[in-house]
């Protein structure tokens, strides 16, 4: 598994208080781990912080509100992790 | 300050939107009903509203660096500590510094001194969201009782 995946693992770990070894590149951040929109906001901070990039939450809760994006898109943890992995490319061009 | 209504600063010194701090000034009033209770014949400033007076700097601060077009509600307090008693009379300096914006949040490191002396610190986390029906006026009417509007926008 990526750097990037073992970092957002650790650090959901750390911040939702779930055990490591539940939290699986398949896992959904709401809907298996049980993270709601509080502890979502301190993971998101501490990703941001960590990999020197900003997500933009709003941008990906208004497409999902909208029906323009699934939820999985952005909340399954690979797909999380491929987001940041192009934001930090992005920022690094 | 009127502690009975949770109306926490008197004014804001500065506001440097480069650097994104705020220092604000307030007065701890003589009496409050506050004081009563806490506590009886011993009159000191509760923690939590030292906390909220610093809440309160930062979202003026969130408010005057977006140019009051989303209102912060805070979701979070993190190392926060009460380093001294603070009693009736006291002039607190509120000083808070915007560490992050995030999307849709942000982050706040904010301090209480009096007389140069710390009184308390914390780092404070704030949920972006757009004003509630008939909050905008309100906060606006609040900002230019302590004097932010005038300077900021």
């Amino acid at each position: 598994m990526s750097s990037t995946f073992e970092t957002v693992a650790g650090i959901i770990s750390e911040t939702a208080d779930i055990p490591r070894e539940q939290i699986t590149p398949e896992s959904h951040a709401i809907e298996d781990l049980g993270i709601d929109s509080l502890a979502f906001l301190d993971i998101a901070f501490a990703i941001d912080k960590a990999f020197g990039i900003k997500l933009p939450l709003e941008q990906w809760t208004q497409e999902v509100n909208e029906g323009k994006a699934p939820a999985e898109e952005y909340f399954v943890l690979k797909n999380l992790v491929a987001r940041i992995d192009a934001l930090v490319a992005a920022k690094q061009a | 300050m009127r502690l009975e209504y949770f109306e926490m600063i008197d004014r804001v010194t500065t506001l440097d939107r480069e650097t994104k701090r705020i220092e604000v000034s307030s007065v701890v009033p003589q009496e409050s009903p506050v004081f009563e209770g806490h506590f009886p014949g011993h009159p000191l400033v509760p923690g939590v509203l030292l906390t909220e007076t610093m809440a309160q700097a930062s979202g003026y601060l969130v408010l005057g660096v977006m140019g009051f077009t989303h209102m912060p509600f805070l979701m979070g307090v993190d190392k926060a500590r009460f380093r001294t008693f603070v009693g009736p009379g006291t002039v607190l300096n509120v000083t808070a510094q915007l560490e992050h914006e995030g999307s849709g949040y942000a982050v706040t490191k904010a301090r209480i001194t009096a007389e140069g002396k710390p009184i308390c610190d914390a780092e404070l986390r704030f949920r972006i969201m757009p004003f509630p029906e008939g909050m905008d006026g309100l906060m606006r009417a609040q900002a230019r009782r302590i004097g932010l509007l005038e300077e900021t926008v």
